[in-house]
């Protein structure tokens, strides 16, 4: 059992991470997964690129104890989490969070919750460009609301 | 006691600097101490760090609230609201 967490600038293969994260274990019933993309819309404008600026060192501790929170309420195997930061555009992939587990239920439940507080507690940032102009993204409310609904 | 101050994303902007580190004397004791502190340089920390303002802070890359101890050798971030993902 382990949780992985990696910060890069670098797209990802999500095939060949799902692959490497249930390589060898016969114990794995279902693997969950989410990617989230950078869309080309945002509060009713274009984004024509995106910067993600994020706190070396607490980024990774966030992860960390977002993936041993979610080990502690499902039981689940292996966990996955990337992050990509730096320059970005529409279509690229942000960020993958995937999950092993004997059967779907803990894996379906604990990829949501890991999205949900990565959301709000992982020190990432996002800029983008519109043909407005630069700005830094407003926090949203409904972000804190998703991930309130875990509350134990 | 010298602490080093973090400042990221927006904050890290509207301040101009991204790293301090900040001699203290006589001593503070918490969070909200170092932020009085803070405002009374005026212009962008003022505004920025208003009692209505939305920010966090982190002390040795933990969120904690405005009455955290602050010691010597403690680094201290404030950012904003994080929007990742």
């Amino acid at each position: 059992m382990a949780s992985f967490v990696r910060i890069q600038d670098e797209d990802f293969d999500v095939g060949a991470e799902i692959h490497a994260l249930r390589l060898g274990n016969p114990g794995v019933g279902a693997v969950a997964s989410f990617i989230g993309c950078v869309r080309d819309m945002n509060e009713g404008d274009a984004v024509n690129l995106m910067y993600l600026e994020h706190y070396p060192g607490m980024t990774e501790r966030e992860l960390e104890k977002i993936a041993t929170e979610a080990r502690g309420r499902w039981n689940i195997l292996d966990t996955l989490i990337i992050h990509r930061v730096g320059e970005l555009k529409p279509l690229d992939q942000i960020v993958f969070v995937a999950v092993t587990s004997a059967h779907r239920g803990d894996s379906f439940a604990a990829c949501e919750f890991i999205m949900d507080f990565l959301k709000t507690k992982a020190p990432f940032w996002k800029r983008e460009a519109t043909p407005q102009g630069e700005r830094w993204v407003d926090a949203r409310v409904s972000d804190d609301a998703a991930a309130a609904r875990w509350k134990p | 006691m010298t602490i080093q101050l973090v400042f990221l994303a927006r904050l890290r902007e509207r301040f101009g600097v991204s790293r301090e580190v900040l001699a203290l004397s006589p001593p503070i004791a918490t969070v909200a101490t170092l932020l009085d502190q803070l405002r009374e340089r005026g212009g962008a920390f003022a505004e920025e760090l208003a009692a209505n303002r939305a920010f966090r802070v982190a002390v040795n890359q933990e969120v904690v609230a405005l009455d955290h101890p602050v010691k010597a050798g403690d680094e201290v971030a404030i950012f904003p609201p994080v929007t990742g993902g």
